[in-house]
């Protein structure tokens, strides 16, 4: 089922106020939800060219045309409120204070990355300060795993909010079912915002569920549905900032459906042959939210060529320098991967084979060119 | 053995039930951050009433009734635990974990080395049969679990060691897979230890000293491996050590390497189905350090490869027996 490049209408079920939560923002505000969609941009393509000098290790996965639902969302919680970000949702953790630098570490697999090289890409997080928790592959697991994080916040009686995202395919996950019902059934603080970006890896959304609309399985849990652009990042912001400003007065949760569209494949790596012809194009000439967003910020702050540029610079700089010094961190130590697998014991021995052996790699082979060896 | 089976109730004697049950009040009341969840465990105080009259106590909020969602209730347990609650989750029946199994394995057991998260957690549940359960109330299902990093397991098999694990489980900082053995929840009592009573995880207990054969075990065949200790003697003159696991991830190799260094001969029983047991991880491991000091081969007793039955005369036939741990120490000892 081809998708019109056309912005779905603001939904029915979204409140009709006279006045919009982003109505609040300060021109500052509004530039600063321009500044992370064009960063979050920018630092994925500094990321393609990194992938095809082969600097980064393994898949590489963008938000292209994207980038208002990640950001707008995020950008509704305050610092306190937990935030489970998927993989096309780096521009919602760099909103959460996640930095440049952090990404290409990670994604370079180097040793001082958040996880220190255990885990990929943008699967890391931090419940110190920024608070946001990093996803794991299995898809609809956050959402179980968030409606305990908001569970703790309610019993606490803390006013804090929980926002996870899933995708249109992982709602056909038992996790998705059995988490948002969890989460409901407890009046858990918490937003669930499905990114129906129209495909699940090659799988187109028809062949995902037989619902006219994902926002109709709110209806099923006895929770508020609300569906929006995604495309428009202060559409997005203003149903997140209601349904957070819900959750935070104890109503329990909402279910979010931002409508969007994946540009690139599934990874890097993936040639998106199943997407029909122009579909891609014609999102990207007449629906692209940066681009969109660009004409608001013109229209209504009178945002000039010369502020775009200097944030231009000051994104491209960040990002120069981040690259630069990610490129040069440290690989890990390979005899950290013994270490923290438990609080107690704190480290695993190592096998009798590689005790004193420091590396997977001893002295009579060579790390490249297997098959050469020439000892 | 200071643990009594069966019989009269003597004064201040505590069942291994409500020695679980004692340890989760004596955990919640020292930690505010303790709290249960689990299906029909709060006015109903649970399919087996371990969690009898602790909402009464502590109420709705830290005793929790849930949707049927044990994928759901181990999710929000790992989300609570991050935010530095001590959850402890009950399984209706232990069978029900593999409904969980992703959640465990993937999240849960990844979270403290992939993000630094904290998962203090129990997952506890009534396992185990010769209770006439059926291929779904009677499982096993521990082993599933061992080949998992991350994740402690425990299985006690008497009354004080199921407190005092359980309140060690609940003080550990990472998951711990609680393993309660239904056969034994009313038939094992004893008198508890006085004072805060914890039992370290990853610590054997020597269930009976001896000199001729070793068996290794946990859980309810411990009480089987005891009663044939106690006929081997009698009838044939031969002394049965008994080594009582206790907790199956992390094992404890220096027990396990000091029996059978002791008698030089083994046994391993367990009520687990025989293929990818623990049995072959200890067989294993004994062979690696203790090669030198066998006299026999390692020979298992377990329960055969099926599902398990529920017709009394095919279950007893399928789980391990006395009389076949018998059979088994007569032969390594005639090595």
């Amino acid at each position: 089922m081809a998708r019109a490049g056309k912005a779905p209408a603001r939904s029915k079920g979204a409140a009709v106020a006279v006045t919009r939560p982003s109505d609040a923002l300060s021109r500052e505000q509004r530039i600063a939800l321009y500044r992370y969609m064009r960063l979050t941009r920018v630092l994925e393509e500094r990321l393609v060219a990194l992938y095809r000098q082969t600097k980064v290790v393994g898949g590489l996965f963008r938000s292209l045309g994207q980038e208002a639902d990640a950001v707008g969302s995020a950008f509704a919680l305050e610092q306190r409120d937990v935030l489970s970000p998927l993989i096309r949702n780096l521009g919602a953790m760099l909103v959460k204070g996640a930095t440049p630098l952090e990404v290409l570490r990670q994604y370079m697999a180097k040793g001082n990355s958040p996880t220190r090289g255990r885990e990929l890409n943008i699967h890391f997080g931090d419940t110190e300060t920024r608070n946001f928790i990093g996803q794991i592959s299995h898809l609809g697991d956050m959402v179980p795993v968030m409606a305990g994080v908001t569970l703790s916040f309610r019993l606490r009686g803390e006013e804090r909010v929980g926002l996870v995202y899933i995708g249109d395919g992982a709602t056909s996950t038992g996790a998705f079912h059995e988490g948002i019902n969890f989460a409901a059934v407890q009046r858990c603080p918490l937003v669930v915002i499905v990114e129906n970006n129209g495909y699940a890896y090659s799988t187109p959304t028809n062949k995902q569920t037989a619902a006219k609309q994902f926002v109709d399985k709110a209806i099923g849990y006895g929770i508020v549905g609300v569906q929006a652009d995604g495309n428009d990042v202060l559409a997005v912001y203003d149903v997140t900032k209601e349904a957070v400003d819900r959750a935070r007065r104890g109503e329990g949760v909402t279910l979010v459906e931002l409508m969007t569209y994946r540009r690139k494949g599934h990874a890097e790596h993936d040639n998106q042959s199943y997407q029909p012809v122009r579909e891609i194009e014609r999102w990207a000439e007449e629906n692209d939210p940066i681009d969109r967003y660009v004409k608001v910020l013109r229209d209504t702050q009178g945002v000039t060529d010369d502020e775009l540029a200097a944030i231009e610079a000051d994104i491209v700089a960040l990002v120069d320098s981040a690259t630069d010094e990610a490129d040069a961190s440290p690989m890990p130590e390979p005899t950290d991967a013994l270490v923290g697998v438990y609080a107690d014991p704190a480290i695993v021995p190592p096998l009798w084979f590689r005790e004193s052996v420091r590396s997977a790699v001893d002295a009579n082979e060579r790390a490249q060119g297997w098959g050469t060896y020439d000892g | 053995m200071n643990a009594r089976k069966g019989g009269a109730r003597m004064t201040g004697e505590r069942t291994y039930l409500e020695a679980i049950r004692d340890a989760m009040d004596e955990e919640m009341a020292r930690d505010p951050n303790v709290l249960l969840l689990g299906e029909d465990i709060g006015a109903f105080g649970g399919a087996f009433k371990v969690t009898d009259g602790l909402m009464a106590k502590y109420g709705e909020s830290r005793v929790i009734d849930t949707p049927i969602s044990e994928a759901g209730i181990v999710g929000a347990a790992a989300g609570a635990a991050h935010m530095g609650m001590r959850p402890i989750v009950e399984l209706q029946f232990i069978d029900f974990i593999s409904c969980a199994y992703d959640m465990l394995t993937n999240y849960v057991a990844t979270a403290r080395y992939r993000a630094f998260l904290p998962c203090p957690m129990v997952v506890r549940g009534p396992s185990g049969g010769y209770v006439r359960g059926g291929p779904f109330h009677s499982q096993n299902p521990e082993a599933a679990f061992l080949h998992t990093p991350g994740l402690k397991i425990v299985y006690p098999s008497t009354a004080a060691d199921a407190k005092g694990l359980m309140k060690a489980a609940v003080r550990d900082d990472d998951c711990v897979l609680f393993f309660e053995h239904k056969y034994l929840y009313r038939r094992v009592k004893e008198v508890m230890p006085a004072g805060d009573h914890v039992v370290p995880i990853g610590k054997a207990r020597l269930a009976r000293e001896g000199t001729d054969v070793s068996i290794i075990t946990y859980a309810a065949t411990v009480w089987r491996a005891l009663e044939a200790a106690e006929l081997l003697q009698s009838e044939y003159g031969i002394s049965v050590e008994v080594l009582d696991l206790r907790s199956l991830l992390p094992l404890d190799d220096e027990a396990i390497e000091a029996t059978v260094r002791k008698t030089n001969r083994l046994l391993i029983v367990h009520e687990d189905t025989r293929t990818g047991g623990i049995a072959g991880e200890i067989t294993a491991r004994v062979s690696e350090t203790c090669f030198d000091w066998l006299d026999a081969p390692i020979l298992r007793v377990t329960a055969a490869d099926v599902p398990l039955p529920y017709s009394p005369p095919l279950e007893d036939y399928v789980l391990p027996q006395t009389s076949d741990i018998v059979r088994a120490v007569r032969r390594l000892a005639a090595y």
